[in-house]
């Protein structure tokens, strides 16, 4: 897992431009566009958003692969899509 | 369809749910309801659809707005007195949400218009106070396979149940004909309490929500009764009637009904009819 490179994903959701809860939304928008299994890259901010937005990703069934610290206040959350439920 | 940021932000609260989800919103966004009566149970059903983002919402009633009303009708104000019900509501309902599509119908429906503005919606609210016209939507509903919820309100009473096409019963399979006339007071001569008409209209918005979602159960094959004085909600389930006049396999009904508008006709001025 550890050794999963940033540049290898290609999904991307940037919900740096938004606040509490629509960070989450926008995420959970994101991810509902993937198939199963496909992996994304979700760049988010310090604070609010990374304490709370990977909890939120993995209670609705995804699966967190890293979280990768940008040291510029930003970090990118790398996400495998999980299995549809609903 | 990609949400806007703007609308990611309105509709947070229900994509959010795992239940809605952005399939759920989508579904929203994308359904049709047609909201019979833009009076007590019509004004909480319209608004909070409205809310929802429920895509395009017709609204029909033929009525203007009355002093009377505005003690439970809450989508009007004491300045849209004297207009027609369904304008001041389609104001109320774009200044909620420009998002919805509001289509106004300043009619009463009968049997000459009611299947042609049923068929252009996905599912319908029964918030009317009479007879004939619950009647009359139901039979509609039923003829043109179109899913609806029912509900009633008096004094600190009320009820409500869905029908969906094929699944469980009808209004007409529970309630077979209209009640002789002046046998059942109306809301007018009855009273009603305003939050009354807010606790079902509320319930009967959530089962829009729900048959437009796909989230949950509907009130199909049951019918949910709320005594406000004692606090009690009551779910009785209801058969499907196997000879129901309208939605059996051999219906006597195969198209809509005008019966005597018997419950509207008491005049307040005129209280004896003298």
């Amino acid at each position: 897992m550890a050794d999963i490179n940033l540049d290898q994903i290609e999904n991307r959701a940037d919900i740096t431009d938004v606040v509490c809860p629509v960070t989450f939304v926008k995420a959970k928008v994101a991810l509902e566009e993937l198939e199963p299994g496909d992996l994304i890259a979700i760049h988010m901010n310090d604070g609010e958003p990374v304490q709370n937005v990977p909890r939120s990703i993995k209670e609705e069934g995804h699966q967190i692969l890293k979280l990768i610290d940008n040291e510029d206040g930003t970090y990118d959350l790398i996400v495998r899509r999980g299995e549809d439920d609903a | 369809m990609a949400f806007t940021n703007d609308q990611l932000e309105r509709y947070s609260r229900h994509i959010i749910l795992k239940e809605i989800g952005v399939k759920g919103q989508k579904r929203l966004l994308n359904g049709s309801v047609l909201v019979v009566g833009a009076g007590g149970l019509g004004a909480p059903v319209a608004e909070y659809l409205a809310a929802a983002g429920v895509g395009k919402i017709g609204i029909v009633d033929a009525d203007n707005v009355d002093l009377s009303n505005l003690q439970r009708q809450i989508i009007h104000t004491t300045a849209d007195i004297g207009k027609p019900k369904v304008i001041s509501a389609a104001e109320t309902m774009q200044a909620i949400n420009p998002d919805v599509e509001v289509k106004p119908y300043q009619e009463f429906l009968y049997s000459g218009n009611v299947m042609d503005i049923v068929k252009d919606y996905d599912f319908v609210i029964d918030g009317t106070d009479n007879f004939p016209a619950k009647f009359l939507i139901n039979d509609a509903c039923v003829l043109t396979k179109t899913a609806f919820c029912h509900a009633g309100v008096i004094r600190f009473q009320g009820q409500l149940m869905t029908y969906v096409p094929g699944e469980g019963p009808c209004y007409r399979c529970v309630f077979k004909d209209p009640p002789p006339k002046g046998a059942v007071p109306t809301c007018r001569e009855a009273g009603v309490i305003g939050a009354m008409v807010g606790v079902i209209g509320s319930l009967q918005a959530m089962e829009a929500v729900k048959y437009l979602t796909g989230a949950g159960e509907l009130l199909t094959g049951s019918l949910l009764t709320y005594d406000a004085l004692t606090n009690q909600f009551r779910k009785i389930k209801l058969p499907k009637d196997p000879d129901c006049a309208v939605c059996s396999d051999h219906p006597t009904i195969t198209e809509p009904i005008d019966y005597e508008q018997a419950a509207c006709d008491f005049d307040p001025k005129n209280p004896l009819n003298e």
